[in-house]
């Protein structure tokens, strides 16, 4: 067969009418699927098995397997079983917005489980909020959303830091120099540190950003010799937080007198840079592997013995993700009792879960709540300091449940409600991100 | 702003430059001798820093003999590649582009599949974990054996190419093929073992970057853009390379050390694109007929 131009312009104007065709036919209806009673209810879990965010949404992926297997066994949601439809986002930006489409259009699926970072969270959520269906965001982030299609089960900026900061204070002194990576969550993060710091009396000697995934921490490092603070407030993520670690140690600096405060070096990171690396310094999340109470062992031991626990441990992540399936099942059961089970969509969940409480017979971390406005978690911050054996020990817990604020910093912009955004004036806008 | 300060800049731009050579050395080697854009270096690196952690933890062979074997175990993997695969390819150089792409990511899914996507660590001698001070001169025990080790691997590879039989046949080859070949070289010999020699170097780098950085199936991504770059700018000979990262390594601390590390790896990159806008075949350009 001779390819002549014509031809080849023929036969890709002929492919692209197919690749473009789905687009053409399907309606643009907010949410297709009708529920049967008996049929297996399907959401989505959407995180990146491969490349450079597969170390934590593996996890999230395995913990969200066990926690529906578990609810399966348990009798289902709803009276039904949950099927998850388990994609590969490929820690890429578009392969996530495209797979949202396709779960939400093609699989029709209920609900869908997803992100790990707030840059996939902002690609996804436009579509999602177009056909106006439901994430769960199971892990931390910065605030400054007020969507109507989020529920997230991980702290916010505003509960993460508070504690962490006046407590390294009072325990090690004033000074502080913060490192982050160079994206919006630490700088957000950072934003709400400087006030805990301000209010605490600290002094912030330094602020800098190393590119995400860079491993050379030697120039900062430096700066931090000369300016010698009491402690350093960390927004490190990912491989370069544990060469950040590794390095810290190896351009000896002691960790006695200048401990790292971090908000993401969880069991999992300091497993990979080895517990050496890791010991003595502190880490404020809701949850830790050596939580001490019924429920959590349970948690640890049934997830670790499962055939998802091949990881070998588990961390504040997992444990927000593990929730976020049994706010789910909340959430759905109590929009069925609404609507009945037929007519539940995910605007019925989203409208039905606030006010959901997983008590601490199910959540590992103790009680929380969803918030009946912004719809983030009310929970127990803690912060706990890493152990030679690479466990963490609590050295200081919230006394209560603490308020999930996601304007904390920008009182300006108004108050996130379940309606929308409310300004000071009183104008509300939907859907902000 | 003191003199201390600046005095650690300096040496740790030293540090810098050694950790950049040693990884875009093997890469120089390829494509100095073969000319072959090999995709698949950082996958070379990242296969060292897994065979010490596998000696390490499977074998219990202490650290400072990971590094040798680990070279001859990425060397041998190389050398299976090349024969495999890469020789039919030399005359095809934007093919050796792709087909190297492919094996970098059959690599890094391969071992995916065997070890996991859950990060490994390499244990080190309690000594290398801590730092030498000297007045107010400070720097970590580790960085100080890369660089020895970068040094050495430069000085011999530099008595390999010019002392040695084997070298003066390399450089025959890389000048002129038919040349060569017609003067009795196995070209297709020398290609061989100088791939493997390049992936063994990768190697080395490996199971060094292991110990300053994570060990996971994607660690070699974050290396091999630096490594080209040194090798582009250095022109794809040895003497280019060490000359291009040490200047980009000092130019990198000193940035970063005024200013902010973002900040310091943008002012590089400019510099390096203005720098190949006026000497496209860069620093020290190979004579001869390229292929």
């Amino acid at each position: 067969m001779d390819f002549t131009r014509r031809k080849l312009l023929k036969t890709a104007g002929l492919a692209s009418a197919a690749l473009a065709a789905p687009h053409l036919w399907i309606p643009g209806e907010a949410w297709g699927a009708a529920l049967k009673k008996g049929e297996p209810l399907k959401v989505g879990l959407l995180f990146s098995l491969t490349g450079a965010l597969a170390v934590p949404e593996e996890d999230s992926t395995l913990v969200l397997q066990y926690a529906f297997d578990e609810i399966n066994k348990a009798g289902g949601v709803g009276g039904v079983p949950v099927e998850p439809v388990i994609v590969d986002a490929k820690s890429d930006f578009n392969v996530y917005s495209e797979k949202t489409k396709e779960l939400i259009l093609r699989e029709k699926v209920t609900a869908i489980f997803g992100c790990y970072t707030s840059a996939s969270r902002k690609a996804i959520l436009p579509t999602v909020m177009q056909r106006d269906h439901l994430l769960y965001y199971p892990t931390c982030y910065e605030g400054a959303e007020c969507t109507q299609n989020t529920i997230c089960t991980g702290p916010l900026a505003n509960q993460h830091s508070k504690d962490l900061i006046p407590f390294m204070v009072q325990n090690f002194g004033k000074k502080v120099f913060f490192v982050g990576s160079n994206y919006v969550w630490p700088k957000e993060s950072n934003k709400n540190a400087k006030i805990w710091l301000q209010q605490a009396g600290g002094e912030l000697l330094g602020e800098e950003y190393i590119p995400l995934g860079s491993s050379e921490f030697g120039p900062v490092l430096n700066k931090i010799r000369d300016a010698k603070p009491n402690f350093i407030f960390s927004t490190v993520v990912g491989a370069s937080d544990i060469a950040f670690h590794k390095q810290f140690k190896q351009e000896g600096f002691k960790v006695d007198s200048m401990p790292i405060a971090s908000l993401t070096t969880g069991e999992i990171e300091t497993r990979a840079m080895g517990a050496e690396f890791g010991a003595g310094h502190f880490l404020s999340a809701p949850y830790f592997q050596t939580l001490d109470n019924p429920t959590n062992q349970k948690f640890v031991e049934g997830f670790l013995k499962s055939k998802y626990g091949k990881n070998g441990t588990t961390h504040y992540n997992m444990e927000e993700t593990y929730l976020s399936a049994y706010v789910f099942k909340a959430g759905f059961e109590k929009a069925a009792a609404a609507v009945g089970f037929e007519n539940v969509t995910p605007r019925a969940i989203r409208d039905n879960s606030g006010g959901i409480r997983i008590e601490d017979n199910v959540s590992p971390e103790g009680l929380v709540w969803i918030d009946e406005n912004n719809f983030n978690t009310w929970l127990k911050p803690k912060i706990g300091q890493c152990q030679a054996d690479g466990t963490f020990k609590v050295v200081k817990a919230a006394s209560e449940q603490v308020a999930p604020d996601p304007y904390s910093i920008y009182p300006d912009a108004g108050v996130c409600t379940k309606e929308g955004l409310k300004a000071p004036d009183g104008k509300v806008r939907k859907s902000v991100i | 702003m003191d003199f201390g300060s600046i005095l650690n800049a300096l040496i740790l731009g030293i540090s810098i430059a050694s950790i950049w050579l040693i990884a875009a050395l093997g890469l120089t080697i390829i494509y100095g001798a073969a000319g072959v854009i090999n995709m698949a270096h950082g996958e070379f690196i990242m296969l060292g820093a897994y065979s010490s952690y596998m000696l390490q933890y499977y074998v219990g062979v202490p650290y400072l003999f990971c590094i040798p074997i680990s070279f001859v175990i990425v060397a041998l993997v190389g050398l299976v590649l090349e024969r495999g695969l890469i020789q039919y390819l030399y005359k095809r150089p934007l093919d050796t582009l792709l087909a190297t792409y492919g094996v970098s990511l059959v690599l890094m899914q391969g071992v995916r599949l065997i070890f996991g996507s859950d990060p490994k660590y390499l244990a080190v001698p309690e000594i290398f974990s801590s730092n030498l001070s000297l007045g107010f001169v400070s720097i970590s025990t580790f960085r100080v054996i890369v660089f020895g080790i970068t040094a050495l691997l430069v000085l011999a590879l530099w008595a390999l190419f010019y002392k040695t039989r084997f070298g003066v046949q390399v450089r025959a080859v890389m000048q002129n093929k038919e040349m060569a070949a017609s003067f009795g070289i196995n070209s297709s010999r020398i290609y061989m073992l100088t791939f493997a020699l390049g992936a063994g170097l990768a190697g080395v780098a490996g199971s060094l970057f292991g110990v300053l950085n994570i060990v996971l199936p994607t660690m070699g991504s974050s290396y091999v853009v630096q490594a080209f770059l040194m090798v582009v700018v250095g022109g794809g000979s040895l003497a280019g390379s060490v000359v291009a990262s040490g200047v980009t390594g000092e130019l990198q601390s000193v940035f970063a050390f005024f200013t902010n590390d973002t900040f310091a790896r943008f002012v590089i990159f400019v510099l390096i694109v203005v720098f190949l806008r006026f000497r496209p075949q860069g620093l020290f350009a190979q004579a001869g007929a390229r292929r």
